[in-house]
């Protein structure tokens, strides 16, 4: 897989609390790492095109945009139908975010997870009952985990300011 | 010809100061959280797209960026294409939840950190360069917090990120 070079670890470092909202973005994050701004935009293109950027724009808040409510929900799949199951479950219009994970057994044996949103607890839950029957799980042994406090919401600090890039290589 | 709306755009003057978002504010957070525009002036571009000024299209992004609707405008990267990272929880008796909670904070590995409703009642996203750093992480929050870390890593992505809807 694709290894992201020291020219793209310094932009992905100079750009990860975000753009600065002026007229030249590119041209300013450019300046500050010695790119010109074209080199800046064709970098972030090539980025996007090879899939280490998922995308590009503005990133919300869901709470502070109304949306209280979250749940993760995980559910205890057949190893052999997780897959099916998982993207349909994705596929779904107010789900988030949707993950097979590895169990952590005994205690914790589950390995589909979602993010389900929503402005109440009740739309989470109603979505979640159209979720099931949807996917087919109303029978499958499930956790519903409603967030209380957040404690930390940022972007992944994968980037220190200014370090060596070779140790960015992708797995 | 191009054809301006500007009877959906309220001056600025007006607008709140709270979190609540005019019908101009709703258009722009739903236009561009996918398909931000990779253009030299790409506020001005979004502005033409909005039929408002590009002033204005910072402004606004100004105002919804310090009520802290908007996080950043920027990018999100593909979890576990760079460096290594891993959903975890552990079991904190209530009145330490504080404590432990401002433990894992003090990490800059990790991203996320919720309160949950269940006996596993604290969740974090741990992201690290290495492995080697990634385990190092966890085990020193076991440690401060004096409970087993539960280990979580992602094994497929079923969900494709175009942003959030907003009905």
């Amino acid at each position: 897989m694709r290894i992201v070079n020291k020219k793209e670890a310094d932009l992905l470092a100079a750009i990860q609390g975000g753009f600065p909202l002026t007229s030249r973005p590119f041209q300013e994050i450019g300046r500050e790492i010695g790119l010109s701004e074209a080199d800046v935009i064709a970098s972030l293109a090539d980025l996007t095109q090879s899939g280490i950027i998922k995308r590009i724009g503005i990133i919300v808040r869901h709470r502070e945009l109304g949306f209280k409510a979250n749940a993760m929900v995980v559910w205890d799949i057949p190893d052999n139908m997780v897959t099916v199951i998982g993207r349909r479950v994705g596929e779904m219009d107010f789900v988030t975010l949707c993950y097979r994970r590895r169990r952590s057994l005994p205690r914790w044996p589950y390995n589909l997870y979602c993010m389900i949103h929503g402005r109440e607890r009740s739309e989470v839950l109603e979505n979640l009952a159209t979720l099931e029957s949807c996917c087919g799980l109303e029978e499958v042994s499930k956790q519903v985990l409603f967030s209380q406090r957040r404690f930390k919401q940022q972007g992944a600090g994968y980037f220190p300011k200014r370090v060596s890039s070779n140790q960015f290589a992708s797995k | 010809m191009e054809i301006k709306n500007h009877n959906f755009s309220q001056p600025l003057t007006s607008l709140p100061d709270d979190l609540s978002l005019t019908p101009m504010d709703w258009r722009l957070l739903n236009a561009f959280q996918k398909s931000f525009p990779l253009v030299p002036e790409p506020f001005a571009q979004m502005g033409m797209e909005l039929g408002i000024s590009e002033a204005e299209v910072i402004k606004r992004l100004e105002r919804l960026h310090k009520n802290g609707v908007v996080s950043r405008v920027g990018v999100v990267l593909r979890t576990g294409r760079l460096g290594v990272s891993t959903l975890a929880a552990v079991e904190v008796e209530g009145d330490d939840l504080e404590r432990v909670a401002k433990v894992v904070n003090s990490f800059t590995e990790v991203n996320h950190n919720y309160e949950r409703e269940n006996s596993l009642n604290l969740w974090f996203v741990v992201t690290a360069r290495t492995e080697e750093r990634l385990m190092e992480v966890l085990t020193e929050i076991e440690s401060q917090s004096g409970s087993p870390v539960y280990m979580m890593p992602m094994e497929e992505n079923y969900h494709i990120d175009l942003g959030f809807p907003i009905h």
